[in-house]
This record gives structure tokens, C-alpha cells and sequence, in this order.
């Protein structure tokens, strides 16, 4: 009795799986890779679905990194019309492999100059955000400790084992501290800092998951260290996703000059698409202001189109640095591997 | 024709593992075949394929040994006590195995975290200002999560094959004078060698490859193979290297399966229900040493998972100043969150949608892997040359990184004829390639155990051929299909590697929906991956029990 009652459950989820949505219609579909964080709100789709009468359907395939290699091992295939979120540590990868065709969005005209790294726009700047160290507010004032303010002061005693960041080699976020810290200091002395770093005390864990809420102490897992390698926007998270009202972000972000890498995400048009048309249509979307508005509460970033209005949390308790470090994705390009593995064997090994 | 009948049951599942594992596997390492990247480096390469090599080993070799430790006192006790809730207890036992990293690692995190109940209560107890025991990111962290995960390995095989001991070894050495540690260290565990060897070589199998284990709660100054196939191709885009790595990985999976397999046929395999009566725990003796090895057992396998839920029903108070257990309160907020979509995200799933999608794709697995399991496995329940030839290549699976696999699904199955990429078949087709393994190992003993006389004897007394299956072989085999199809079914809930490549976003299953919440800051979100971990616990349990009671008892083995 009990066993038949067992098989009928199953006969009827096999049937529920074989079902389900197989309608057909004479709408075209638009489809877009992105990766695992992509975030867009259900009402703005809706809605630029019906305007164009389109489907849009999204694929994700894993973090940044992974997300860009499907669509470039199924490059002769493509499985997507858009691409979205090619960063700019990825953006000379993403380039040589030639997935993209270019397109001259007139959308372009308003986006600040710097955040346009492929003069040829095969890839196309849609949002931004600052990678800074974050601390625990309330750990500062109580140990009447200075918050750091430089490379140079990490190394300090008193900041002893108080950091914690994320593997470069595993984690967009860790690369990009990694790579601020090669702006600052140069190609040649960079690995110097890392090994004095590493003597004071840093802690190195695999993923942001991990390093936000099992070290961080003003996360809801009050690790030991006070300092992680976050976003510049996570202090608006915690305000956003408090479990009761907060006056005030339990965190800030550490934003001074040079401290920070500012990561500038990508949309292009990939190779082969069946639907340029609508494809440009898209992209076009992505630079308008109300998908720019929408950017910051989905995805904690930043809109490139200066038009796009900041919601008040953002302009609250977010921050942005002044003077982010840079480098080109040229530069990245050639010695991304080579960084990666030589701080590898400094810091782990 | 008889070499057809030989033949015929490996048709299925060597098209299926040649089609789903070896082709897209092939496919993925082939593009790395391009010796030329790793000119550059020969020596580089050597230097860090010895280095994860010896990593990899060594970690693999300590867990497998301190899960023996563990577990050998509770294969004794399951296979010898009789207690209430053993039934209970054996199936909580269970559940680890099917409980992603990302669960795992979050309810050792609550546990032993730096905030995890048990600094929380030191810190409480002795005014501590800082936690005292430091447990994440360690090697101890590696050790104990793999013990936690492997240990109900140990408790079945060995378990099983204790119970089924001769008594009458033991009772003659006791008449001779033996005292009773020497009959378990001189005549129990010498018998028991085969079914430990097979529990210890599966282990370290399982070990061997671990990845989310090593990445999570171990940190990045550990790296296995697993992990650095994973670094390599998904993040370096360095095929050479991951292909490299994965041919070495792959090859040493071979040679323990080689092993395993001759091991295994050690193992005698006797469906008569237990020779050894179970013991009642009548005598204070018998009273403590059941409640100590419970209490140890316990703590090991059912307090990191107890704290995940206790966890997500728990809120500290977000004022400034200390947070310890006195700011703690109860909240059902982290649930009734999970069915508010904050954002209006055109991600957002609720937590029952979840539920489905990931039910639906383990029940697809179950079917997939048992419809072309089951043949291999009756035709190894009565081995020839041919069986035990390909036998360990069954095996492979286990040890093939899934993030590659995944990666391997994308590049062969993305355009006609196979253009699967958006079939809702896809996930359940590479949950089935990692679920084979099991479901063979699984069904093979139980199918071996069949006398081929009970259904003649049907047979003679007049019953037509299907009634007789029906009547002599559906009793023994329909259980151990169920236990069988359980693996397949505990395989797809907990995969992670391959699901995130390959599921759809508007489709996710528990692991995916838990990993999205711990990926962004805030502390709402963390107790709504709380939640969402807690929710996938007790689907895991409910499945366990549910395909516990129809098992046959001493059918249950690998």
C-alpha cells in the first residue's frame, strides 16, 4: 500500500517534469548569458517585452569568470544574442577571443569617457562599482583604533591580523584588491608589500561568501577580523537587508585615493546572432535611464549613464571612491596569470 | 548468442556514459590539448601537479583514517544494539552525505564559527572577549567535515557485514579463553578486513576528490586536484593545465575502482537476515557504553546540522555594542521573508518553487540512472571476464571534476542534433553520470543475493514466468531498487558544481537559491540562506526516512 502510494508520487512529479512550459508563439526570443549576480526587476522586463514584443530569456552561467568562458568555448555555436557583465579584468579575454560584434550604441553619447575602454565597442560599459575595504565601525570606535587609510598602514602593528580578503585566483573581488595594490606600488614591488602583508597577519579565504560572513565582524557572522575586501556598496546592503530598521550602516568602506579598483561591467553583442536587430534594441535599453535607475537596488552597483537617478540608501550610506586605482585591461591582459600565480606562491605558499 | 546476452545489458548504460560523461569530458580536455600553452613552464607545471598531488593524498589519506576511527564504534553499535530511535539516528546518519558544501560549511560556520553556538557559549560562560577556539579555515575544518560527510559509509558496509559475522568465531575463542577485546581484535576485525578495506577505498575515493570541502572550509592555502582543475579552467581559462590535471585525476580514480572492485568481490554477500541476534541495552554496562557512543555520534554528525536551523530561527540585536547570547531573540523572519520577493527581481523564486525544481530533477535522475543502472547491475550480480573488465570504468564518474563536466555539457551539446542547453532534461542527465556509480554499487549485492532456485522452485509449482519474478524477485529486488534510487535521488538534491553551468536562472534548485543569498552582504539575507539550508535538511530527511522504512534490512550496502 505504502509502496504503491510511493510510486504514484513519483509517476505524478515524473509527469509534472515532463510537462510544464512548452508554449508556443510566434514571439521572437532574445536571449542573454550573464552571469550568477545579475539581477533585473520583473516589471521592467515586463514591460520592455511587451514595448518590443519580444521574450527576453536569460541565461546565467556561473561567476564572472566562468560565465565568459561558456560563451567563449561555445563560441562557434553561440548559445546567446547578449552578453552580459565582462568586467574589466576580463575585458582584454573577452576581446582576443573575438566573440563580440561591434556596435555603435547612440546610447554612448552620455557615458563618461573613462568608463569607455574598447574604442572599437565590441563591449559596451553598463554599470560600475568600487572594490574597497570595508571595517566594522562599532570594532573602531571601541578599541579607539584609527581606521587605515593606506596600503602602507596595513602593515602596521597595530592592524595585526585584522584583514581579511578573498583569493585572487578564486574570487573577482581578491583580484581586484590585488590589482589595486599593483597600481599603487608597481610590477616590481608589489610582491615586497604582499610578503609584509601576509607577516602582519592577513587572512586569505577562498570566496567573498566566506570572507563576509564567516571572518567579517560586522556581518551576521561576527568573524574575528574587522577588515574584509568588499564592495564600496555593501554598507547600503546592510542598511537594505537589516533584519530591523538601522539609523546607521554597522560598516563604511575605506575610499581613499588609490585604495580602491574600480570594476566597470560590459554588455556586447555576441557573434552569429540570429536577431542583431533586436539585439541592438536591447543593448540600447541597458544604457537607458530606466534600466540604469534599476541597476543600483539589483545588483549594489553603479549606473554609467550620469542621467540615471541614485536611490536614497545609496546616496546615504554607499560610497565611491574619488580616485580609484587603475590599470589598463591591456596591462591586466598580459599579466593577469603571472600576478595571480606569483602572489599565489608569496601569500600561500 | 550467448556472448548477445552477455552484451546486452551493458548496451544502455555505455551509450549513456559514453554520450553524458566520456564525449563532453573529451570534449572539454581535448580543447586543452594543445601542449604548446604549457611550454612555457614545464618545470612550473611539474612543481604545482607534484605539490596538489602530495595535498591531495595527504588529506585524503588522514580522513580516511579518522572516518574509520569514528565510525568503526558505530558499526558496531548499529550492528549490534538494539535501542530506541536507532531508526531515527541511522537515517540522520544519512543525510549528511546528500547535504551540498555550501550547507556544510554554513552549519559548521553556526557551530564552531567565530560566532557559532559553541565560542558564543565559551565566550558567555568565561567573559571571553575574543573566541576561543579558531576553527574555520584549518585543516581540522577539512578533516571533520569530511569525516561528518563519509562516516555513514563506514556505519553501512562495515555495519552490515558485522552483523552478518558468524557468532560462532567469537563464541569459540571465548570457550578457548580469549577475553572479549581480543575476540574483536583477533578474530572480528580480521574478518572484517574486505568490508572495511571496500568502506576505507570508497572513502578515500570521496576524500580524494573532494572540492567544495577544501574550497570552503578549508581556504585557499589548501588545493586538491579537484580544486585546481577547477582554478585552472574556470578561472584561468588554462585548458592545458586543467586538462593535464584532470588526466591525472581520472587516472588515479582508475586505479583505486581496479582496486575497489577487487576488494568488493572479497566481500561475501549473504542475504540471510542477521546471524546475530540483537542485543537489548538491558545492563547498566550496555546502558552507558550506548549512551556515550550516541553522544559522541551525536555531536560529530547531528549538532552541525541541529545548529543550521537553530541558527536561521535566531536574530541578534543589530544595536551597537556586545553581541552575545543575551542580545539574541527568536524570529520566524528569515521564513516569512523567503516569500517576499524585495526587489521585484525577475529572479526571485519562492522557496516552494525551489523545492520543486529541485525535487523534480533528482526524482528525472532517479529514473534516468535506474533505468540504465539496473542492467549493469544484475549483469555484475553474476560477473564474467566482460564484467569485471569494465567494472571499474563505472566508477570514473566519481572522479571527474563536475564544474568540468559542466563545462564539457556546454561545449558538445549546443547545437543539433543534441541542442539540450534549454532542455529541462539537461541538469537531471549530468545528476544521473555523477548518480551511476552509487546506484550500480547499490544494486549489484542485492541482485547477487537472489538464489536463481527460488524462482524456478515459483516456477515448478506452476506459476507463469512474470508472476514468479513478481512473486520471488520483486520482494528482494523492488527494496534495493528503492535504496539504490535513493543515492540517485540524494546525489541530484545536494550537486552544485555541475547544477550552477547548467541550470536555468528562472529554475534553480535549494543549493543555487542558498548560494545566491550568501553571495550578497546584509544580515536578512544571510538568515534567509539560513532558512533556505534548514528547508533543504528536512526535504533530505523526509526522503532518507521515508525510502529507510522500505529497505531490506542487511540488503542496505554500496
Amino acid at each position: 500500500m505504502k509502496r504503491t502510494l510511493f510510486i504514484a508520487v513519483i509517476i505524478v512529479l515524473f509527469v509534472s517534469a515532463c510537462g510544464g512550459n512548452q508554449q508556443r508563439s510566434n514571439t521572437p526570443i532574445l536571449t542573454i548569458m550573464t552571469h550568477d549576480s545579475f539581477e533585473i526587476s520583473a516589471e521592467l522586463v515586463a514591460n520592455y517585452e511587451a514595448e518590443h514584443n519580444v521574450k527576453l530569456v536569460f541565461i546565467k552561467s556561473g561567476d564572472t569568470g566562468a560565465a565568459l568562458n561558456k560563451a567563449i568555448l561555445s563560441k562557434n555555436a553561440p548559445l546567446a544574442d547578449v552578453f552580459y557583465g565582462v568586467d574589466n579584468t576580463f575585458l582584454s579575454r573577452a576581446l582576443e577571443a573575438g566573440i563580440f560584434e561591434s556596435y555603435q550604441s547612440p546610447g554612448l553619447a552620455l557615458i563618461p569617457e573613462e568608463m569607455r575602454l574598447d574604442p572599437d565597442n565590441y563591449l559596451l560599459p553598463v554599470d560600475y562599482g568600487d572594490v574597497c575595504i570595508n571595517y566594522d565601525k562599532e570594532y573602531f570606535i571601541k578599541n579607539q583604533l584609527r581606521v587605515p587609510q593606506s596600503f602602507e598602514d596595513l602593515i602596521k602593528p597595530e592592524y595585526k591580523g585584522l584583514l581579511v580578503m578573498e583569493n585572487p585566483a578564486t574570487s573577482s573581488p581578491g583580484l581586484a584588491f590585488l590589482l589595486a595594490s599593483i597600481s599603487h606600488f608597481g610590477d616590481q614591488n608589489y610582491l615586497d608589500y604582499w610578503g609584509e602583508l601576509r607577516d602582519n597577519g592577513m587572512v586569505v579565504v577562498g570566496d567573498w561568501s566566506t570572507a563576509y560572513y564567516t571572518n567579517f565582524s560586522a556581518s551576521s557572522g561576527h568573524g574575528p577580523q574587522p577588515l574584509i575586501v568588499s564592495y564600496a556598496s555593501s554598507p547600503a546592503a546592510e542598511v537594505i537587508y537589516a533584519e530591523t530598521k538601522l539609523s546607521d550602516a554597522p560598516t563604511g568602506s575605506i575610499i581613499s585615493a588609490g585604495t580602491c579598483f574600480r570594476q566597470i561591467e560590459f554588455a556586447g553583442i555576441l557573434k552569429g546572432t540570429g536577431h542583431r536587430q533586436l539585439a541592438e534594441d536591447f543593448v540600447d535599453f541597458l544604457l537607458g535611464v530606466q534600466f540604469q535607475e534599476d541597476v543600483p537596488m539589483q545588483m549594489f552597483v553603479y549606473p554609467v549613464n550620469p542621467q540615471a537617478e541614485l536611490p536614497s540608501e545609496f546616496v546615504k550610506y554607499a560610497q565611491l571612491a574619488e580616485q580609484p586605482a587603475s590599470l589598463t585591461p591591456s596591462d591586466i591582459a598580459r599579466n593577469r596569470d603571472k600576478w595571480i600565480t606569483d602572489w599565489v606562491e608569496v601569500v600561500l605558499h | 548468442m550467448v556472448q548477445m546476452r552477455r552484451t546486452l545489458p551493458w548496451l544502455g548504460a555505455s551509450f549513456f556514459l559514453l554520450l553524458f560523461f566520456f564525449y563532453p569530458l573529451i570534449r572539454i580536455l581535448g580543447m586543452g590539448l594543445d601542449w604548446s600553452g604549457l611550454k612555457d613552464g614545464w618545470n612550473q607545471v611539474a612543481r604545482l601537479a607534484g605539490m596538489t598531488l602530495w595535498f591531495t593524498f595527504y588529506q585524503a589519506i588522514l580522513s580516511t583514517l579518522l572516518t574509520l576511527i569514528a565510525g568503526l564504534p558505530g558499526a558496531y553499535l548499529f550492528a549490534h544494539y538494539d535501542f530506541r530511535g536507532k531508526k531515527l539516528f541511522k537515517s540522520l546518519t544519512a543525510v549528511p552525505f546528500m547535504l551540498p558544501t555550501v550547507v556544510v560549511a554554513a552549519g559548521f560556520n553556526a557551530l564552531l564559527g567565530p560566532q557559532g553556538w559553541v565560542n558564543g557559549i565559551l565566550m558567555n560562560l568565561f567573559h571571553l572577549d575574543h573566541a576561543p577556539i579558531l576553527f574555520m579555515n584549518t585543516l581540522g575544518a577539512i578533516l571533520l567535515a569530511h569525516v561528518f560527510y563519509n562516516i555513514t559509509i563506514v556505519f553501512r558496509l562495515v555495519g552490515n557485514a558485522w552483523m552478518r559475522l558468524d557468532p560462532q568465531h567469537g563464541q569459540a575463542a571465548r570457550m578457548m579463553g580469549a577475553k572479549p577485546w581480543e575476540v574483536y581484535w583477533k578474530v572480528s576485525l580480521p574478518l572484517l578486513r574486505p568490508a572495511i578495506m571496500a568502506a576505507a577505498l570508497l572513502v578515500f575515493l570521496f576524500d580524494f576528490t573532494s572540492f567544495g570541502v577544501i574550497l570552503l572550509l578549508g581556504g585557499p592555502q589548501f588545493s586538491t586536484l579537484e580544486v585546481e582543475i577547477f582554478i585552472q579552467s574556470v578561472q584561468m581559462l588554462n585548458l592545458p593545465l586543467a586538462a593535464l590535471l584532470s588526466i591525472i585525476q581520472i587516472l588515479f580514480t582508475l586505479a583505486f575502482s581496479v582496486f575497489y572492485s577487487r576488494v568488493v568481490a572479497k566481500v561475501e554477500v549473504v542475504n540471510k537476515p542477521s546471524s546475530n541476534p540483537m542485543r537489548k541495552v538491558n545492563t547498566w554496562r550496555a546502558r552507558l557504553m550506548v549512551a556515550i557512543l550516541l553522544i559522541l555520534l551525536g555531536s560529530l554528525i547531528i549538532l552541525p546540522m541541529v545548529s543550521l536551523p537553530l541558527r536561521s530561527i535566531v536574530r541578534f540585536d543589530p544595536a551597537m555594542g556586545e553581541r552575545t547570547l543575551q542580545t539574541a531573540s527568536l524570529t520566524l523572519d528569515h521564513y516569512k521573508e523567503l516569500f517576499i520577493n524585495r526587489n521585484g527581481s525577475l529572479f526571485y523564486v519562492a522557496p516552494i518553487e525551489a523545492v520543486r525544481n529541485s525535487l523534480r530533477y533528482a526524482v528525472l535522475t532517479v529514473l534516468i540512472s535506474l533505468v540504465f543502472g539496473f542492467p549493469v547491475a544484475s549483469a555484475l550480480a553474476r560477473p564474467g571476464r566482460l564484467e569485471r573488465s569494465l567494472d571499474p570504468f563505472l566508477m570514473l564518474p566519481l572522479g571527474a571534476s563536475a564544474v568540468t563536466l559542466g563545462l564539457g555539457y556546454i561545449v558538445s551539446f549546443n547545437q543539433p542534433p543534441l541542442n539540450l542547453l534549454t532542455s529541462p532534461w539537461l541538469v537531471p542527465l549530468a545528476h544521473s553520470t555523477i548518480a551511476m556509480p552509487f546506484v550500480i554499487r547499490s544494486l549489484q549485492p542485492a541482485l547477487a543475493a537472489i538464489p536463481d532456485n527460488y524462482r524456478e522452485a515459483a516456477a515448478v509449482l506452476g506459476a507463469p514466468p512474470l508472476r514468479a519474478w513478481f512473486a520471488v524477485n520483486w520482494p528482494l529486488v523492488g527494496r534495493a531498487t528503492l535504496a539504490a534510487g535513493t543515492f540517485a535521488f540524494t546525489v541530484s538534491l545536494g550537486e552544485f558544481g555541475a547544477t550552477s553551468i547548467l541550470a536555468r536562472p528562472e529554475n534553480p534548485t535549494l543549493p543555487l537559491a542558498i548560494y545566491r543569498f550568501l553571495s550578497q552582504p546584509g544580515a536578512l539575507n544571510y538568515g534567509q540562506a539560513m532558512a533556505m539550508a534548514s528547508l533543504l535538511m528536512l526535504v533530505a530527511t523526509v526522503a532518507i526516512m521515508l525510502i529507510e522504512r522500505m529497505r531490506l534490512p542487511g540488503s542496505g550496502s554500496f
